[in-house]
């Protein structure tokens, strides 16, 4: 049991279709959990992330929650990985950097079809957004980028695998091809 | 028909409980309960605290862009969001109807999610609590655990979900955010071999599709009253309808009923729901509240999804999912059954009828028509509506001469159970909650309730525990790009270089 690899993974700024991604290794699942064991996880109900083996991070930073909940991360996890472009690069939510964020909060919640009271969410428990989408390797340090919209789960077998195994990372052609 | 623990008189005096992250939802959100000395629950809220701006920052984007790049919204239902969004899109360019080819390409597309999406939320995210009980070890209680103790059934909902998600792949091309809907139609129909594939293991699945969904009714019955009880809130319930009154998620009319089944509207247009939906805005969530505006924001609040779902219709058009849905209103006595873990139970007739209606579109030969597309007049205003998954989903997009977006407004079928939500996690806060000191096993009841409703809550994870005080984003180069404080107060302040 303890000699399980341990992996913690988190969304941060994505859609969670790198997450299923993951699960879309379908039956392999039933490998996977022979070789590692899950930490914090959407999948798991463990709320803080433990010391563990890998770490892998499903978009990008937007608010203040992400900054806090990846530097965790990187704190406890020996090997941190960008999965999918939001962590990569910022993906589709960085679109919003071509604006300024109080024109798109403006949109929603002051400007938009049908809104009945016109207001700004500004709670103290909602995370105070940032200015821009930003990837993760401008907060923390990254060991390795996994690209794709999402990555497929082949890509992403072939590459917790061979992490896993502590051997290089090579990938067939097709894996690496995108839409 | 809103409850009292919405916002606490006096919140400072208040001991503050908070779940962060909500886990085994498919997106994210956290939870604060507020209890005073006597351990009384005083205030309890479900937070959405995820922001991103889709509705600005596709403005300036050509529309045939929006099938593929709003479905970015989600990568659990994104066919959802791209058919929602091809259907917009098809107004946008004139199409009044679609070739039979295409529709029904898309109908198998969104089946084969359909099916996915409620596997998956059954199988690996909320079977450990039905199966091994609320209070299990919070290390056992995932998916994990499942493979560990009931082998059969983690595999039939790993396999269940897998033949979703390859329908999807061969119709949309991959299985998550695929290319297959354009306006107008799709880009491919089924090839002889893409059909025999799929048909080769339908029978299967039609029959693991029954098996679901005696499971949830053996689990659902064996604490009947209790399950009943759980969570349990009289709401109106909206969702879409065929022309004839039969269960159809993807093309109808609007219908919704109240609490004790009459009818409030009925097969009304979609294209004109702003008429009847508005949504209110509360400062402690992202997520707007919407409600039915003849009835106001205070008893207009409904609930979509399976349960609406199901409620709703008269008939479903499959037999065995048909059988089944007789059964499940039974369970009502006459009036819509208002028990909120009663979702579970009309998501898996939902999937059951998913893998019928896969079946028969298997045997249709317009699946691998050529006729694929077919396009009219370009018009400024598209409204695409269907039922995802999770409930009633809304796109509303319009463009300029050139084809340029300059309005949007998505309404996702989450926000539409943003009140229900909250009114029954106060629900649990009150009758099983109130009055205790609050341990794991406690607080996962509230996430059960929340589970109940599938929620996609989308984006942005959040931390544990309190807040930091100061928070300095650098680059690389150890350079302040964004720095925010915290005060004591809750008063932020933001300083950026």
């Amino acid at each position: 049991m303890t000699d399980k690899v341990r992996v913690a993974t988190a969304t941060l700024c994505g859609c969670f279709g790198c997450h299923m991604s993951l699960l879309d290794i379908d039956e392999r699942i039933l490998e996977l959990v022979q070789l590692v064991e899950f930490d914090r996880s959407p999948i798991t109900d463990i709320k803080t992330v433990g010391d563990c083996d890998i770490g892998l991070i499903e978009g990008g930073v937007a608010n203040a929650e992400n900054v806090e909940v990846l530097r965790d991360f990187r704190k406890h996890c020996k090997v941190l990985v960008a999965i999918g472009a939001c962590a990569v690069n910022g993906g589709i939510p960085a679109m919003r950097n071509a604006f300024e964020l109080r024109e798109c909060l403006d949109e929603s919640y002051i400007n938009g079809i049908g809104v009945a009271n016109p207001a700004i969410p500004n709670d103290p428990e909602i995370p105070l957004l940032l200015n821009k989408v930003h990837p993760i390797h401008e907060v923390v340090n990254i060991d390795h980028f996994l690209p794709g919209c999402p990555p497929s789960a082949d890509a992403i077998w072939t590459f917790l695998t061979g992490l896993i195994e502590g051997r290089p990372v090579s990938f067939p052609y097709k894996q690496i091809h995108y839409d | 028909m809103s409850s009292n623990l919405e916002t606490a008189d006096n919140p400072k005096k208040l001991e503050r409980v908070v779940i962060n992250p909500l886990t085994r939802v498919e997106g994210h959100g956290k939870v604060t309960l507020l209890q005073d000395e006597n351990l009384h629950i005083k205030q309890a809220r479900l937070h959405i605290v995820e922001f991103r701006g889709f509705e600005k920052f596709i403005q300036g984007r050509p529309y045939w862009e929006l099938p593929v790049l709003v479905q970015r919204l989600c990568g659990i239902c994104p066919v959802s969001h791209h058919l929602a969004a091809a259907k917009a899109t098809d107004m946008l360019v004139g199409t009044t109807q679609l070739t039979p080819t295409a529709e029904k390409i898309r109908r198998l597309m969104h089946y084969g999610q359909t099916l996915q999406s409620h596997a998956l939320h059954f199988f690996h995210l909320c079977s450990p609590d039905l199966l091994f009980g609320f209070d299990d070890d919070v290390r056992h209680r995932n998916i994990v655990g499942v493979i560990e103790d009931n082998p059969d059934i983690a595999k039939q909902g790993v396999l269940l979900r897998k033949y979703g998600q390859e329908v999807i792949r061969l119709t949309a091309g991959k299985r998550i955010h695929g290319t297959g809907a354009i306006p107008g139609g799709v880009n491919k129909a089924l090839n002889r071999e893409e059909i025999d594939y799929l048909q080769k293991d339908i029978g299967q699945i039609v029959q693991w599709g029954q098996d679901a969904v005696e499971l949830i009714k053996r689990i659902f019955f064996e604490q009947l009253d209790y399950h009943m009880a759980f969570a349990a809130i009289d709401t109106n319930m909206m969702s879409m309808i065929g022309a004839n009154g039969e269960f159809d998620i993807y093309h109808g009319g609007l219908r919704a009923k109240d609490a004790d089944g009459g009818t409030i509207f009925d097969h009304v247009d979609y294209t004109c729901y702003s008429d009847y939906i508005r949504e209110g805005v509360k400062n402690w969530s992202y997520m707007k509240f919407p409600f039915i505006e003849a009835l106001g924001a205070e008893n207009g609040w409904y609930r979509v999804g399976p349960l609406a779902r199901v409620n709703n219709c008269d008939y479903f058009s499959t037999p065995l999912a048909e059988q089944q849905r007789k059964r499940f209103m039974d369970a009502g006595g006459g009036r819509p059954v208002q028990a909120s873990l009663a979702y579970h139970w009309a998501r898996q007739i939902e999937l059951l009828y998913c893998t019928e209606a896969i079946r028969e579109l298997l045997l249709d030969p317009d699946i691998s028509g050529t006729e694929l597309l077919n396009r009219g007049e370009l018009q400024h205003c598209g409204v695409g509506v269907l039922e995802a998954p999770r409930g009633t989903l809304f796109h509303h997009y319009e463009i300029d001469d050139d084809g340029i977006v300059n309005k949007a407004n998505l309404i996702v079928s989450t926000t539409n159970n943003n009140q229900a939500m909250n009114e029954s996690i106060r629900q649990v806060a009150g009758m099983y909650l109130d009055g205790r000191q609050l341990t794991e096993p406690l607080l996962n009841q509230i996430e059960v309730a929340i589970r109940a409703y599938d929620p996609c809550l989308s984006c942005a994870t959040h931390a544990m525990g309190k807040m930091p005080l100061e928070i300095i984003l650098v680059n690389e180069k150890e350079e302040v790009i964004d720095r925010l404080e915290k005060r004591v107060t809750g008063e932020i302040q933001r300083t950026f270089s």
